[in-house]
């Protein structure tokens, strides 16, 4: 029985042996590397856009999108845990200060030096915001792969009703359009607050309000940055006695406030980004807040976009910010493909990759892309996020940029929302808190 | 009969190790009771270390350091018992630990109250009675973020049941009717879902202890003229009492590490009026990183627990022996 099976048992070592051999290369082309980001409407043009790299480099792509309101918690713990799920990560540019630091991002100097990559042909800003530690120093832990930016849009037609048009200007005596300053967007938002248009009743702005992530921070910063509040002293780092809490940022706050409580839709106490979408597709509101991100898939909506959506900046008052979104691209130093990872990044950067991300629906930050002639024009929204790519501010990025966070979010939310307090004890709350985090850290 | 039955199940195993190969025989015949006992439990006893005794004893040890998750490199200092000062001093901790005895409290009354009631009700085996249990059954079948996540929808204040069917009855306009954006209604938002959710639990261990209630006391009663209110409280009450008691001890524990639902609702908010004890461990350990203190939090609250815990079980101990 043995003798008869021993040929067969031999040829099948053989051929065995042989697919082994030949599998060997085959495993070396089909190099897959991992790609971590949040589930968004770029992230799905992302999807698209890297099968050209695919195709050019026959190194497959898979994609780990998560929610926005657990991106931050899955992602950090994989980094903090040392994880090699992400070869590449999109974090958020809050991160970059705690990842340089803890060795979870790959230094990119080296890297950009040898591959001709500068950092001077990308928005200045965002080269800041997304890819330095220390920030305004030499050091490189991302390349900008994601301009993002707080902005508005509103409805223009309805704003173009003449009856309404009328109406506004014998009220408040200039005319209905698009807000230049908050006191102008203010006075909008009670206009539209409560009023039967085409037999629906709709409210005046959806602001952010959320509490459990980062929500109510990213949009109160808005109002805050604008009346005058400052992270701290400009010549003194980390002293922030009089600048987080300046009477000027009390006013701030309590604008953001009141705000709140005349001209938000019903039920809006913890709105985030796709809350305040939702309230704007559904025509709910007349204005809305929200990253710029959501204004390509917005400008397609068959109910509010085309003719009928306009865009805006964030609106000035004593001084003119808006809040920075967006994040960088990163190598993660625990992958064991580095090596492939470096090369999607180098591909990444290149003009003609960052014109194709921008018309897919990514926001590219390569100046070549966004001062080009044609791109003001190219959509309808450039003009806004030009704009306001130009006037951004970041929160902190420390390490403990997750703890400042959570401060800020309790503080904030317990004023505005629950109306515990006076906004001049949630800000001295607040420089108390981030005080302690600071003297934790060893920094004061 | 059991005698013989011993000697029987002997003079088999005796059987069986002869018929067993001789080392292997040997092997076994070598292990006292002892040992084979020992290597039954000691996969258990292995798995419980390492899932829940080493835990709690590594939580222990983090509690008293300024260890931060989110900076493996970081030198680890032992910080004594500050982690733990810090907790019991820190006002906020308190009022997340009065917001979960408010919970506690108001969800325990009314699922007591409405659990016993419809036990009461479904004991009375009336016609469709078993239809009417599985139905009053069903919200406790349900996933919490399943439960979660429609209640959410049914209070909203434009699109909402909830607030339609509050409208309809005072008159109140539906954009007036915030529950989980208002900080007064908020709490009770989550009350009235946990209640709606676990009084179902609740009526049927009641129903197991009206059941286990011999017919024969209810008939010696009557023979005696007793009312049946008298009946009720005398015989019903008392009798039932120690199964109460269990599902008040099952749902104070369950209450009282509430997370998922607060979650789903409200978040914590508005602000943080419905910050219960867990989420705000969860947003200190998980968000803000504070791992250390973090742990001591879990342990303070696991002290608490399982201090109240063993005071209750002792006064059901002392209800079921009278």
């Amino acid at each position: 029985m043995l003798k008869t099976w021993r040929p067969l048992l031999g040829a099948a070592v053989v051929c065995g042996s042989l697919g082994g051999a030949l599998a060997v290369p085959q495993a070396a082309q089909a190099e897959q590397l991992t790609l971590c980001w949040a589930a968004w409407d770029p992230a799905n043009a992302l999807v698209e856009l890297s099968k050209d790299f695919t195709a050019k480099t026959k190194i497959d792509m898979k994609f780990e999108f998560v929610p926005w309101t657990s991106y931050a918690d899955r992602f950090l713990n994989e980094l903090n845990s040392q994880g090699k799920l992400c070869d590449l990560i999109i974090g958020d540019s809050q991160w970059v200060g705690g990842s340089a630091e803890n060795g979870h991002y790959v230094k990119l100097n080296d890297f950009f030096a040898k591959e001709g990559i500068k950092m001077d042909d990308f928005v200045p800003a965002t080269v800041v915001g997304y890819s330095e530690w220390p920030k305004n120093t030499p050091n490189y832990w991302a390349l900008p792969a994601m301009g993002d930016v707080v902005g508005w849009t509103y409805r223009k037609d309805w704003f173009e009703k003449p009856e309404l048009q009328k109406e506004f200007k014998a009220k408040y005596g200039w005319d209905l359009a698009a807000p230049k300053t908050y006191d102008q967007l203010k006075q909008i938002a009670e206009f539209f607050q409560k009023r039967q248009i085409d037999g629906k009743t709709v409210y005046g702005a959806s602001i952010y309000t959320e509490r459990g992530s980062e929500g109510i921070t990213m949009g109160v910063t808005n109002v805050l940055y604008d009346w005058g509040f400052m992270y701290e002293n400009p010549k003194k780092p980390y002293e922030m006695q009089g600048y987080v809490n300046s009477p000027d940022a009390v006013k701030g706050l309590e604008f953001y406030k009141s705000l709140y409580d005349c001209c938000t839709p019903p039920g809006a106490s913890n709105v985030y980004m796709v809350e305040s979408a939702d309230a704007f597709k559904s025509g709910q509101v007349a204005m809305q807040m929200n990253f710029a991100f959501t204004w390509p898939g917005l400008y397609k909506d068959e109910k509010v976009g085309g003719n009928r959506i306009g865009f805006f900046p964030n609106p000035a008052e004593k001084y003119h910010f808006a809040q920075l979104g967006g994040q960088g691209i990163s190598v993660v130093s625990y992958s064991d493909k580095k090596g492939a990872a470096l090369q999607y990044i180098k591909w990444f950067a290149q003009p003609d990759v960052q014109a194709k991300w921008w018309q897919l629906g990514g926001f590219s930050c390569l100046k070549a892309v966004v001062d080009a002639p044609g791109f003001k024009t190219s959509q309808p929204y450039a003009p806004a996020f030009l704009e306001s790519m130009a006037i951004v501010k970041d929160f902190w990025a420390e390490p403990s940029y997750a703890e400042l966070l959570q401060a800020m979010q309790k503080r904030v939310h317990d004023y505005v929302i629950a109306g515990k307090g006076t906004a001049k004890e949630a800000l001295d709350g607040l420089v108390k808190d981030w005080t302690e985090v600071f003297k934790d850290d060893g920094k004061i | 009969m059991t005698a013989s039955h011993d000697t029987f199940s002997e003079k088999m195993a005796d059987a069986a190790i002869r018929a067993t190969p001789e080392p292997l025989a040997v092997r076994v015949r070598g292990l006292s009771d002892r040992a084979i006992a020992w290597l039954f439990i000691a996969p258990t006893i292995v798995l419980l270390l390492a899932i829940n005794i080493f835990p709690l004893f590594w939580a222990i040890y983090l509690s008293f350091t300024n260890f931060r998750a989110n900076r493996p490199n970081a030198v680890v200092q032992n910080v004594g018992l500050g982690n733990y000062s810090r907790i019991l001093n820190d006002p906020d901790i308190w009022a997340s630990m009065q917001t979960t005895a408010h919970f506690v409290f108001w969800t325990i009354v009314l699922q007591t109250l409405i659990g016993f009631a419809l036990a009461y009700l479904i004991d009375r085996k009336f016609r469709g009675h078993a239809f009417w249990t599985t139905l009053i059954l069903i919200p406790m079948m349900l996933s919490p973020a399943v439960v979660g996540n429609f209640w959410r929808f049914l209070y909203e204040p434009q699109i909402g049941l909830f607030a339609y069917a509050v409208s309809f009855v005072s008159g109140i306009p539906t954009s007036d009717i915030q529950m989980l954006g208002n900080v007064h209604l908020a709490p009770w938002a989550i009350i009235i879902v946990d209640t709606w959710m676990w009084t179902p639990y609740v009526m049927l261990i009641c129903l197991a202890g009206l059941r286990s209630i011999p017919d024969y006391i209810y008939e010696a009663a009557e023979v005696d003229r007793a009312s049946p209110w008298r009946q009720f409280w005398s015989i019903t009450v008392p009798m039932a009492l120690p199964f109460i008691m269990l599902a008040v001890l099952f749902r104070g524990i369950e209450n009282f590490k509430m997370f998922d639902m607060v979650n789903l609702l409200t978040g914590g908010g508005p602000g943080s009026t419905t910050e219960v004890a867990s989420i705000a461990l969860k947003r200190d350990a998980f968000e803000a990183w504070a791992t250390g203190r973090s742990s001591a939090f879990a342990i303070v609250l696991f002290v608490a627990v399982f201090g109240l815990a063993n005071i209750y079980v002792k006064a059901l101990n002392k209800v079921k022996q009278r």
